[in-house]
């Protein structure tokens, strides 16, 4: 029992912070402890990511099998960590300044990363779900965190029914296959799936599916992020953006290969789907966006799909593919929401792209960085977002899915059009009146450019990623 | 000098780098002080190139200075150069000072312009050096970036447009050659291009979608790379993104895309096409060639009712492209031999006749035909080197431009009679639009109010103009110059690419006995 508690010690410790935190806040004079408390928060992740990255090692199976504690789940939890606390850094300022810093935002946070810890290493049908609901009411709340705007409430609200359904389908896709396993175990579960996918079991795998592609926004489960992206805060969108699509990716992964490695075939079609249908959906529809938050909302369901491209594949390389394209993602997608942030005028939010125009004159610097960021996320070499690109393409293509890797190019070209979209009003046109100033923030400034200083410096050697996330696969996929 | 290759290369981004860095503000001197450091950077780029040239040794047929280095993703750091890459490379660093001092009258974000600039060269040095499929495709793509920047930023008054078209034609292009590099490094499991020279790629005949597919798997590759290739050749009919980008590029723009920008798909086709999908290049021989005398005949035909100066040496690229691709697939020796000289030699005359039409459009501000006329009676100067570069586009034996037109119609002449004469009527047509564009900027009586007080070429242009003048002339009257350096490397090319036909052929006749 001792050893199994030594296992969950990293959430355990989180969760007994939170409740220190939220006990702590209330017995002050509420608010003063928020930013203070949002700081310890940041280093107690980056704290925690440094324990896990480097003490973490071997499998470690706790609580007969329920929760797993491999080098998979060590990968994804270190880059929830990481991008998590990067994007708390980022939210102080912005939300200090508007009077939305409240206690509870960086305890939410802390609970929504416990979930997704336990998202990422359960091991059974239950875990899983306690993780992804934990995280998931956790969200709910942080959406609606401006309770006096309409757009922040209608966007925790559709948020929270849509979720609920779509944990409703997962629930009852997890009691199919538990009716037809006789396990909630995964372990157990695969040795079923090995001998054949009865039709109840591939129902339960199916509305299984259809939960997690909800969660990680693949179309046609995706009609809820460009509302939620916009009406959120625009920090929370930063956080909704990056920590919570690896869990829910992860998990993805984990279920499919735990649980069903051995009926490949049975799921390979219905990913390949989604991806391609991701893909094209998140080119075409952020074509027409003019707000940078809800184009961020479409571009981030094409890059979904290029993840789930990887997953696809059904291989260790398909795994390793769809890890580092996570990775590259989270990274690119933290300077990018640090300039979003950076976007005011006079003290207010601006999220009209339109008010960029000729950036590039007044603040080069900054816009040197976002060109390099939007080329990242086009995918153009020699930007790091491309071999995100290349090692899914090559995981699709070795995986036998070679028109799914065409696809994945033409649709990468259709979605160039509007990060260019962006270079173009940036860079291009004539000077008019200041439509953007302030946001002159150093952490911001810091994540920005480091983000884009990733990018370029990346391709050099990936930072040794590509090593980490080559094991990882290896232990989930055998 | 182990890695001259890569100090040649990345030379020009550490300047850039350190123009990013450190330069600061927009004032006359901090101007001064980009033009000059780029200026000397190319410079001394140049002269590093000059070292590799006289160190190169023409008859070793293999690729020479090779560095290589592990990567990510299985990939290799691969910088190599043989006889087909070195001169490119040479013109690359030959025509980037000239183009830098084209821009010497830039005063719109001038650190920003230089530093596009030097990032391109880089990149253009990359794709010829490459020895990895990888490493090329980053190089190869990544140089739209700043075209795209400099086409946006410093172009014309539609140059959004155009610089939207440019980046999305070619990126469209270019992805389906990712697909097929994935495809080949599946199949080889290697991304080195020297070894992939030598691998065979499966020629075996299947059906895919009910289409049989003769040449198999070969033949679809090609055709990946040839979507790519073909537009940034550019080949007719996916050749409309360059009259845009060219008319709306400011004119240093302009002298890279056509001297070297458009090299960089004719150079694919030799090093990727012919030498590593043989079977697949000479079962689409026929349409690639029959695609080139139509280029060729037909692009002239739009030269000639052109009213846009730029737009006008636009298409007669594209023309002038079409002999090279005729050549390239021509697969001989003269054919080969010709393309590339035919790519070196136009890139000495479009460079210089885009600076010839930047000349004039800086004094007058307007690049149209009917603005012009009588220009002899006030800039003598201009006048001569003008004809000698109009002289030059039209092929007039003595000029560089004589020899590759004629090397590559003896090729495929020995392939394809028809083509070879068809092709042939290009060459009157493309006499028929330059004169007469001559005749109608440059001779006449000056009668335009406008030009009355029109000066000659200042010194700084006239030195620009000088290197390309002693090239032109040089390669005109002494071919054996450049065909000495390409001849061995491209002999052995053509033999292995008759080899692999022959082996090829003996295989299918074995499979079907």
């Amino acid at each position: 029992m001792s050893a199994d508690l030594t296992i969950i010690l990293p959430e355990i410790l989180l969760a007994v912070f939170a409740m220190l935190g939220l006990i702590g806040a209330v017995y002050t004079s509420k608010d003063d402890l928020a930013s203070p408390l949002l700081w310890a928060t940041s280093a107690v992740f980056l704290a925690i990511a440094a324990w896990i990255g480097f003490a973490g090692e071997g499998t470690n199976v706790a609580f007969g099998g329920m929760f797993i504690d491999d080098a998979f789940s060590r990968f994804a939890k270190v880059t929830i960590l990481v991008s998590a606390a990067a994007v708390l850094l980022m939210s102080e300022g912005y939300m200090s300044q508007r009077g939305l810093l409240r206690f509870e935002y960086p305890m939410l946070v802390v609970l929504a990363v416990v979930g997704m810890m336990t998202m990422v290493s359960a091991g059974d049908l239950m875990a899983l779900y306690m993780g992804l609901e934990l995280q998931s009411l956790a969200l709910y709340v942080v959406a609606s965190l401006r309770r006096d705007s309409v757009k922040s409430t209608e966007a925790g609200l559709k948020y929270f029914v849509l979720g609920a359904l779509s944990s409703g389908l997962l629930l009852y896709g997890a009691s199919l296959v538990y009716g037809y396993a006789g396990t909630t175990l995964f372990s157990g579960i695969v040795q079923v799936a090995e001998e054949g996918v009865s039709l109840g079991l591939l129902f339960g795998l199916v509305f299984l599916m259809a939960g997690f592609a909800f969660k990680v926004s693949a179309v046609p489960f995706h009609m809820w992020t460009p509302d939620v992206y916009e009406g959120s805060p625009t920090p929370v969108t930063a956080f909704f953006a990056t920590a919570p699509k690896v869990a829910a990716m992860a998990l993805f992964a984990r279920v499919m290969h735990d649980a069903f490695g051995g009926a490949v075939a049975d799921w390979q079609q219905i990913m390949a789907l989604l991806s391609v249908l991701s893909m094209f959906l998140g080119a075409f529809a952020a074509i027409g966006q003019t707000n940078i938050k809800r184009l961020m909302a479409f571009s981030s369901i094409a890059h979904m799909g290029y993840a789930l491209m990887g997953l696809a594949a059904g291989t260790v390389l398909g795994v390793q593919a769809m890890l580092v394209y996570m990775a590259i993602y989270v990274t690119m997608n933290v300077g990018t929401f640090a300039f979003i942030l950076m976007m005011e005028k006079d003290g207010q939010p601006v999220v009209e792209i339109g008010a960029l125009k000729m950036y590039s004159k007044r603040e080069p610097g900054k816009a040197l960085a976002m060109l390099v960021l939007l080329f990242s996320l086009a995918g153009v070499p020699p930007m790091l977002g491309f071999f995100g690109k290349l090692y899914v393409l090559r995981a699709a293509y070795e995986g036998g899915l070679a028109w799914l890797a065409i696809a994945g190019v033409i649709a990468s070209v259709i979605g160039a059009y509007y990060y260019l979209r962006i270079v173009f009003f940036m860079y291009f046109g004539d000077a008019e009146e200041e439509r953007l100033n302030g946001g002159k923030s150093p952490i911001l400034w810091a994540m920005l450019m480091g983000s884009a200083a990733v990018m370029v410096l990346g391709i050099i050697n990936m930072f040794g990623v590509e090593g980490a996330a080559a094991a990882a696969a290896l232990t989930l996929v055998n | 000098m182990d890695n001259i290759l890569s100090i040649t290369t990345f030379m020009p981004a550490l300047a850039a780098l350190i123009l990013a860095v450190f330069l600061r503000g927009e004032d006359e001197a901090a101007q001064r002080n980009a033009k000059w450091v780029a200026m000397a950077t190319t410079v001394i780029t140049f002269i590093a190139s000059l070292f590799i040239l006289f160190e190169f040794d023409p008859n070793d047929t293999g690729f020479q200075f090779v560095e290589e280095g592990t990567w990510i993703m299985g990939l290799t750091y691969k910088m190599g150069v043989d006889g087909i890459s070195v001169l490119f490379v040479m013109l690359t660093t030959f025509m980037m000072p000239l183009v830098i001092a084209a821009s010497w009258s830039v005063t719109d974000r001038v650190k920003e312009y230089m530093i596009a600039f030097l990032l391109l060269e880089t990149l253009m040095l990359g794709v010829f050096m490459a020895l990895d499929l990888v490493l090329f495709y980053l190089f190869f793509e990544a140089g739209l970036i700043p075209m795209f920047l400099i086409i946006g930023i410093w172009g014309g008054a539609n140059r959004i447009y155009a610089s939207f078209k440019f980046f999305l034609y070619t990126f469209l292009g270019s992805v389906l050659m990712l697909v097929a590099m994935v495809g080949m490094y599946a199949d080889a499991s290697t991304t080195d291009i020297e070894a992939l020279l030598s691998h065979q790629f499966g020629t075996e005949s299947f059906s895919l979608l009910g289409i049989q597919i003769v040449g198999g798997m070969q033949t679809l590759l090609f055709l990946a790379f040839f979507a790519s290739f073909a537009v940034k050749m550019p080949m007719w009919p996916v050749h409309t993104w360059l009259p845009d980008a060219h008319v709306q590029a400011p004119t240093a723009g302009s002298v890279v895309l056509a001297a070297i920008l458009l090299k960089l798909g004719g150079y694919g086709f030799i090093r990727f096409s012919i030498g590593m999908f043989p079977v697949g290049s000479d079962v689409m021989a026929p349409l690639v060639l029959w695609m080139s005398a139509i280029a060729i005949v037909y692009t002239s035909l739009v030269a000639l009712v052109q009213e846009d100066m730029k737009k006008l040496i636009a298409y007669s690229s594209v023309a002038h492209m079409g002999f090279v691709t005729m050549g390239i697939f021509a697969a001989n020796q003269q054919g080969l031999d010709g393309a590339i000289f035919q790519m070196l030699s136009h890139g000495f005359i479009s460079g210089a006749l885009f600076l010839c039409v930047g000349v004039i459009y800086d004094r007058m501000h307007t690049r149209d035909i009917d603005a012009y006329g009588g220009l002899v009676n006030r800039m003598p100067a201009y006048a001569l080197i003008f004809m000698l570069f109009t002289m030059a586009n039209v092929g007039l034996p003595g000029t560089s431009g004589f020899v590759g037109e004629f090397l590559t119609l003896m090729a495929v002449f020995q392939v394809n009679t028809w083509v070879a004469a068809v092709a042939t009527t290009g060459v009157i047509f493309s006499a028929a639009y330059a004169l007469w564009l001559y005749r109608r900027v440059v001779m006449g009586d000056l009668i335009k109010e406008s030009l009355k007080s029109i000066t000659d070429m200042s010194r700084r242009e006239k030195a620009i103009f000088a290197p390309l003048v002693v090239m032109t002339i040089l390669l005109g009257v002494y071919p054996a110059l450049i065909l000495d350096i390409i001849g061995p490397s491209v002999a052995a090319l053509v033999t292995q690419y008759d080899t692999a036909l022959a082996a090829a052929e003996a295989a299918t006749r074995l499979a079907s006995n």
